[in-house]
């Protein structure tokens, strides 16, 4: 299949993709806690409602960061299943949550100025393992593209166990989830309010919920790279794995931001470190 | 030829010559007439390179005597120094130094050797292009700077602007010399001059901390020099030559003793942990030198001497203990410039970590890594170089350079603000330069030694937080403040512009100055080189034109949005500054951002950092001499 169509491809089918595993989340999340929960197109009636509501903000120039976030994020998920360099994938989506982060402190509340340091712990708390997993594919495929990567015979959850299951920790970091839900909770009743969107309104929120429905496709296609060379599987894994979020989700606590970034740094460097030390030493003996 | 010389003579003189002026508009007129033409010096030198070829030129035993007595003339002085201090380790570094030289330049040589005193090649180029315009920048700013400095800032400074000039002008000098110089003795004598013009300039307040810190970055310094003197004793034993390119071309178990004493001497230099306190204390001085010690001279002669030693040592385990401690560095000085709040000392880890990542480069030494280097070091100097001169000009007029107190600066000083939102985004976004060079860093490492990747991984993501946290300070607004009446003065603004435009000017050539310039110099070397592929150039130009596109919307800058107070969990009082708390208090919002200090703390970081980097320092010391 050629760059483009690939591309259009995915601009036409992530948020689409994004928006169903979306409402499956909640509707999951509901059965778990008993409930019956919402229609499984509910996030996209919020989207299309937040659309049309009034734009309000605390500081003037705060949406045009977060519109950015959500061209990036775009960007970043266009870069990858257009098969380019995974580094440079990486590079644009720091890119993306870097702007995330300035439009939060740019909105200057205390509540979304909180968001966005902690949002920073976390990102400083993933960015490592995620570096570390590009490292582990280019060591087992010899490149850094995801074509080759996604094309290469070998199933790499064989040769990558250990930076599969640290990507997996971060994954969870990723998505804001509990137990690291920790600059953004789903629970604006808490003592962070709504953390780092505390105050984006409107057409801005729906924007930050659309850029959700982009990275969801994006990270779990990242999954389905560890398993490319078995395609059905791939896609099996990738949607276990989502259900697995919900259900760690669901049953953590909100942990302390020290014991996350100390925890994530530690599965970086057994995991994720320590798996790519073995391949290096093997290669040695070879 | 003559271009070289004059580029190395014109700034010395001019220095000799601003010693003698008191007058500050003489000053101005000499300073940027001499800036000028270095600018276009170094220009003309990078259009029309000269033929390397050097030889027999500039050979006299005249040239070798004043050398020597030069060199000499500096121990002595700096004898002096110490003996006043009351400091025996600077006297018996300096006088050891003065003995081993003088011992080697007097005894009659077994082989004469015939040597090439000066020596052009692309990476010389690219070192003067960075000490020219960089440096020349720096200069012009000074202009300014010093005089709001001594009239306004600080009365109670001794005004000594004749010797500070002098010294700037000198400096720079003695850092084209040490570019050009192939003969090791030549090098040897410009290093002890930066050596002795840091020493001066950061002690130029004469407070006791200035003199104290001042004192420091002299002993380590000359601890690297006197490692420096060694290497050429025991160059000119094992290969019977003391020219920088015959040792580089030397079979690498002969010369790799003088080889890790010279990178020895470049991580003295650079600042690289055990040795980086000198450069954390070196900011007491007014910010222009910070900026040249940081930017574009100085340290960059450490890490210039690092990358010129790999070819000699990589592959060999002294090579890997220099990409060892150049890791911990970067490793540490990122997580330490979480944990501080004053700009300047931020800046300074920065440095040293980024210097650390050079050396880490130099260390592997393959072709890859010295393509990164190279980069790394461009991209450094003119974003680090920005940044400190955007923090001189924050300084005057808010009287802190805390940066908890640069909340609002975009509002009150929005020029400055945007240029250093620009430095930042230079020091560690994509698409910028340095983002680019660490990518290529990864790139060679990932290649060499998988290993060595954990120090990259982790120092970047630290990197990140310090930068991001620091943008947010900003941009974030609580109390909204009125614009200062004039941000800086023009010679200041003429630098600050000019280096903004340099940092997205640098990364849109890219393309050019990889290929016209870094390229060819790692060819030259390696027979091979790395460069990035026409496909990813493209797509980092896409980013580029994207990031260029959010200035631009802020032509939609309050249009269709209703402001209203943030959300302060209590009635709100007064606007977003402050609400009802409990029991109806009137609280004000305050906001600090996290420096971890529970998690990380700076001087655990320094001792453990001190420690395993002296530990791999000992190792390829060893090493080498087994």
């Amino acid at each position: 299949m050629s760059i483009w169509i690939r591309v259009i491809l995915y601009l036409v089918a992530a948020p689409v993709v994004g928006c169903l595993l979306s409402g499956w989340d909640r509707r999951i999340t509901a059965r778990m806690q008993a409930r019956q929960g919402p229609p499984i197109l509910q996030p996209f009636y919020d989207v299309q409602k937040l659309w049309r509501k009034e734009n309000i903000v605390v500081r003037q120039s705060q949406n045009i960061y977060i519109f950015f976030f959500l061209l990036l994020v775009i960007f970043t998920g266009a870069l990858f299943f257009a098969g380019s360099d995974l580094l440079l994938v990486i590079f644009a989506l720091t890119l993306a949550a870097i702007f995330f982060v300035l439009g939060a402190y740019k909105a200057s509340s205390p509540y979304s100025f909180i968001g966005a340091e902690r949002e920073l712990i976390q990102i400083m708390a993933y960015e490592p393992m995620v570096l570390l997993t590009a490292i582990g594919m280019y060591i087992a495929t010899k490149s850094f593209s995801v074509d080759d990567i996604a094309t290469h015979p070998t199933l790499l959850v064989l040769v990558l166990p250990g930076v599969f299951l640290g990507f997996l920790y971060t994954l969870e970091i990723k998505f804001r989830k509990s137990p690291f839900d920790l600059s953004c909770s789903h629970h604006a009743h808490q003592e962070l309010v709504r953390g780092i969107t505390t105050e984006f309104s409107g057409r801005t929120l729906a924007m930050i919920e659309i850029a959700h429905w982009f990275e969801t496709v994006f990270l779990l296609g990242w999954v389905y790279l560890f398993f490319a060379s078995v395609p059905v599987l791939g896609v099996v894994v990738s949607l276990m794995v989502f259900v697995f979020v919900i259900l760690v989700d669901n049953v953590f606590a909100r942990l302390k931001w020290q014991t996350a970034i100390r925890s994530a740094w530690l599965v970086t460097i057994v995991l994720g470190f320590g798996n790519i030390l073995i391949l290096s030493l093997l290669k040695h003996f070879h | 030829m003559t271009l070289i010389l004059s580029l190395i003579l014109v700034p010395l003189v001019a220095g000799l010559g601003l010693l003698c002026l008191k007058t500050d508009g003489l000053r101005r007129i000499l300073a940027a007439a001499v800036t000028l033409a270095v600018c276009v010096g170094v220009i003309a030198l990078a259009a029309w390179p000269a033929a390397p070829d050097l030889r027999g030129a500039l050979e006299s035993h005249w040239i070798d005597w004043g050398i020597l007595a030069l060199e000499v003339v500096m121990s002595v002085y700096i004898i002096y120094v110490g003996l006043r201090a009351k400091s025996p380790l600077i006297v018996l570094l300096a006088l050891v130094q003065m003995v081993v030289m003088a011992w080697f330049e007097l005894t009659p040589r077994a082989h004469p050797m015939e040597t090439r005193n000066l020596f052009v090649d692309n990476l010389a180029v690219i070192m003067a292009l960075i000490n020219g315009l960089v440096g020349g920048g720096i200069c012009i700013y000074a202009l300014g700077y010093m005089r709001e400095y001594h009239e306004v800032a600080h009365p109670e400074v001794k005004d000594r602007r004749p010797l500070f000039f002098s010294l700037l002008f000198v400096f720079m000098g003695a850092m084209f010399g040490l570019i050009f110089a192939n003969n090791l003795t030549w090098l040897f004598l410009f290093w002890e001059i930066t050596t002795l013009c840091s020493f001066l300039l950061i002690g130029y307040t004469q407070t006791d901390e200035a003199l104290r810190n001042a004192r420091r970055a002299l002993v380590m310094n000359l601890a690297g020099g006197l490692a420096f003197a060694l290497a050429i004793v025991w160059c000119y034993q094992r290969i019977q030559s003391i020219e920088l390119q015959a040792l580089i071309g030397s079979k690498q178990s002969l010369v790799l003793l003088p080889a890790a004493l010279l990178c020895f001497a470049g991580i003295t230099k650079s600042a690289q942990l055990p040795f980086s306190s000198w450069l954390l204390g070196a900011m007491v001085a007014p910010t222009p030198v910070s900026a040249l010690l940081h930017s574009s001279t100085m340290v960059k002669a450490g890490v210039y001497l690092v990358l010129r030693m790999a070819p000699a040592i990589t592959g060999t385990k002294v090579g890997m203990m220099v990409a060892m401690v150049g890791g911990v560095t970067f490793v540490i000085g990122s997580l330490a410039a979480i944990t501080t709040s004053e700009a300047k000392r931020v800046l300074a880890w920065s440095t040293i970590a980024n210097l650390g990542l050079i050396v880490l480069c130099g260390g592997i030494g393959t072709y890859e890594a010295m393509w990164a280097g190279v980069l790394l070091i461009i991209f450094h100097a003119v974003s680090k170089c920005l940044l400190f001169l955007c923090v001189g000009a924050v300084e005057h007029k808010l009287h802190s350079r805390n940066i908890e107190d640069m909340s609002g600066l975009i509002l009150r000083m929005p020029r400055v603000a945007v240029m250093m939102l620009i430095g930042m985004a230079g020091m560690f976004l994509a698409p910028f330069g340095m983002l680019i060079s660490k990518w290529a860093v990864l790139k060679a490492v990932v290649d060499a030694e998988p290993m060595l990747s954990v120090f990259i991984v982790f120092g970047s993501s630290a990197t990140l937080f310090f930068w991001v946290k620091w943008m947010g300070k900003l941009l974030e607004v609580v109390i909204p403040a009125e614009p200062e009446q004039q941000e800086f003065a023009p010679s200041e603004g003429v630098a600050l512009y000019s280096l903004a435009a340099a940092t997205f000017l640098t990364c849109l050539l890219f393309p050019l100055i990889s290929s016209r310039l870094v390229e060819p110099y790692v060819m030259e070397v390696y027979h091979k080189t790395a460069s990035l592929s026409p496909g990813n150039i493209i797509i980092m130009m896409i980013m580029m034109a994207l990031v260029m596109l959010f200035p631009l919307s802020f032509i939609r800058y309050g249009r269709g949005v209703r402001v209203v107070d943030a959300y302060l969990g209590g009635a709100n009082v007064n606007r977003s500054v402050s609400f009802l708390g409990s029991a109806n208090a009137v609280e004000d919002v305050t906001m600090h951002n996290y420096y971890l200090r529970g998690l990380l703390s700076e001087s655990w970081l320094s001792r453990w950092g001190v420690a395993g980097s002296a530990v791999f320092l000992a190792i390829m010391v060893g090493v080498a001499f087994l």
